[in-house]
């Protein structure tokens, strides 16, 4: 395992290159704000630092080495060249602050991102500026709240999500101050349309519906729901978590939804998580438009400029001090523009094709699917009950054999529905020969499953750590390095 | 097979619950429910208090796999939460009819729990949803 660079340290050692050559002045400071010991800093040399980082970035896994088919997470390759224009001098040295005639380009380039996201997702009008999927998702629901308060609407109470749901919608949901209420799935993966049609009512505000479904299948009856739910009074949000296994090709706003959130690192190639800056701009059709976060940006066919609440006084707010992650949103209109109205509909095409093609193979495998008489969208699910039962060896199992052939695990345990699942997302950016590598990889586990269990319930082999004990990390909470007593 | 004792009832959403004899019910996870769950790391049990309807959420259990709301299978007020299962949350796990309960309702009406399951119904019922 590899060393904290704490353990590096010795004392008294430092790389004085690094050092300032004068001590900073703190006579400035309150007396008791100064500290009376020194910081406990790792004391290390330069090459000490450089070797210790070198080496962990080594154990980086990513997309740009290897597979990765987190289901749910669309974890596909990010061009370089949106990195590379999104990094131009002229739009990383603008201010936010800096006057609307300096920034006219920047500000072309968020204006055309906002048409070119209408336009794919069918909504009437788009805001960029929430600095997240989960922000994005906040404010959908916020804009729901603030359509109903403004026709005085007041008693309703209530958000339906389907229990096939990510997480973080009935997370949203609380948050916005509603109560959540659960709609069953049926067999076949869709929502159970009695129970939908028994839980609406004057009490109900909205449902949250991702379109496919985590269960990774297309919602059939899609216009249905959002008939049932409209003559109820309430309105449809779309989470679009999935928008990669439709763009281009079916509209939310065509569906029938209010409201969309669009994470853009999933489905236009902006950097990953990690809690870094992301991007969830929202969609609505024409009676949610006055709720819409600002600022967003307009133009009157000679110059852009800043859409704020002066035009826009029933917007729900600002969500941050500028416009989101700028950097964020240049790549995601980069991506956009390298595509262009072909390309967004090959996404769609191939990430269905790709999924189909590792469903059906892996079917022939030997694995059970979890919906096999539904067509995958662009995931879908494989449950490994049958085969836990028969050897003793889990979805997890699987998931940590998977490393030591070089792929990273699928999702595994979500959907909740369906037990020892891996949820599968391979996306359009994989060649064949790396989606066959996968599937002999995968075969030659459930082999080892049959034969050599132990196998895999000691896996991973080659990782620089082995099986946690995630129980024991979860009830012992220990994050912080102590340094162990002289 | 999951065990299931005779004298208690259940739901479909897989609490127990046992009838004190004295107005008062206690209420936990099966063992089928802690089985699917896997391994505890964090309970929260009601306070005292707390009215609920039938059917509230009145607790969370979570587990290494997922956190999952506890229904109320009855109506009435909460007498107590476990307080042990703070630092034990495995108790739902070792023990989820004995020490691993979670609270304990004073009924708001005595025929409250006629309606549920029986040990035989939920056992059909289990084997009906590992279909």
């Amino acid at each position: 395992m590899t060393m904290l660079i704490f353990e590096h340290s010795r004392t008294g050692r430092a790389a004085t290159a690094q050092s300032p050559f004068e001590a900073a002045d703190c006579s400035d400071l309150p007396a008791d704000q100064l500290r009376s010991d020194a910081p406990g800093l790792p004391e290390v040399s330069e090459l000490q630092a450089v070797r210790h980082y070198t080496r962990l970035s080594k154990k980086n896994f990513s997309i740009d080495t290897h597979f990765y088919p987190l289901g749910s997470c669309t974890m596909k390759y990010n061009p370089r060249a949106c990195n590379t224009y999104a990094m131009l001098p002229g739009l990383l040295a603008r201010h936010p602050l800096g006057p609307v005639s300096a920034g006219q380009g920047f500000m072309a380039c968020m204006y055309e991102l906002q048409e070119m996201l209408k336009e794919v997702t069918g909504m009437q009008s788009v805001s960029l500026t929430p600095a997240a999927g989960a922000q994005g998702e906040f404010a959908g629901v916020a804009m729901i709240r603030a359509y109903h308060d403004a026709r005085n609407d007041t008693a309703r109470t209530e958000i339906l999500v389907p229990d096939a749901a990510h997480g973080t919608n009935p997370a949203t949901a609380t948050m916005c101050g509603y109560e959540v209420r659960e709609i069953p799935t049926d067999k076949q993966g869709d929502v159970d349309l009695e129970a939908l049609k028994a839980a609406v009512g004057p009490q109900t505000a909205g449902i949250m519906l991702t379109n496919p479904s985590t269960l990774g299948v297309f919602e059939r009856r899609i216009k249905e729901i959002a008939g049932i739910v409209h003559e109820a009074g309430g309105l449809l949000y779309y989470d679009g978590a999935n928008l990669n296994a439709i763009l281009g090709k079916v509209r939310p706003g065509d569906m029938g939804f209010d409201v969309i959130h669009m994470n853009l690192h999933k489905t236009f190639s902006t950097p990953h998580g990690g809690g870094g800056p992301g991007a969830g701009p929202v969609g609505v059709s024409k009676r949610l438009e006055p709720f819409l976060p600002v600022p967003m940006v307009g133009y009157d066919g000679d110059e852009y400029h800043w859409i704020t609440e002066k035009e826009k006084p029933q917007s729900i707010g600002r969500l941050s001090a500028f416009m989101g992650n700028a950097g964020v949103l240049l790549r995601a209109y980069i991506y956009a523009r390298l595509l262009g109205r072909e390309g967004m509909h090959r996404v769609a095409e191939y990430a269905t094709l790709n999924a189909n093609y590792l469903m059906a193979k892996l079917r022939d495998a030997g694995f059970d699917l979890a919906f096999p008489n539904r067509r995958a969208t662009h995931e879908f699910i494989v449950t490994l009950k049958k085969v836990e039962k028969e050897c003793g060896t889990s979805a997890m199992d699987f998931a940590k054999r998977l490393l030591d052939f070089g792929y990273h695990a699928p999702t595994t345990y979500f959907p909740l529905l369906v037990p020892e699942c891996l949820l599968i997302e391979p996306t359009e950016t994989e060649a064949k020969e790396d989606l066959d590598g996968f599937i002999e990889a995968m075969t030659k586990i459930l082999e080892e499953a049959r034969t050599t269990p132990e196998v895999l319930k000691e896996a991973p082999h080659t990782q620089p750590v082995r099986r946690l004990d995630d129980v024991r990390a979860a009830r012992e909470l220990d994050l912080a390095w102590k340094a162990p007593a002289a | 097979m999951s065990n299931i004792p005779a004298d208690l009832k259940y739901t479909k959403s897989h609490e127990w619950v046992k009838l004190n004899g004295d107005g008062t019910a206690t209420v936990g996870i099966t063992d089928h429910a802690q089985d699917q769950l896997g391994d505890m790391v964090y309970v929260e049990a009601p306070d005292a208090g707390r009215s609920l309807k039938a059917g509230e959420a009145c607790a969370v259990v979570e587990s290494v796999k997922a956190a999952s709301d506890v229904y109320a299978p009855v109506a009435g007020d909460v007498i107590e939460g476990n307080a042990g299962l703070a630092d034990a949350p495995e108790s739902v796990n070792n023990d989820p009819y004995g020490s691993g309960w979670l609270l304990k309702i004073k009924l708001a009406d005595a025929a409250a729990a006629d309606g549920l399951m029986d040990a035989t119904a939920y056992e059909a019922f289990v084997a009906s949803e590992d279909h």
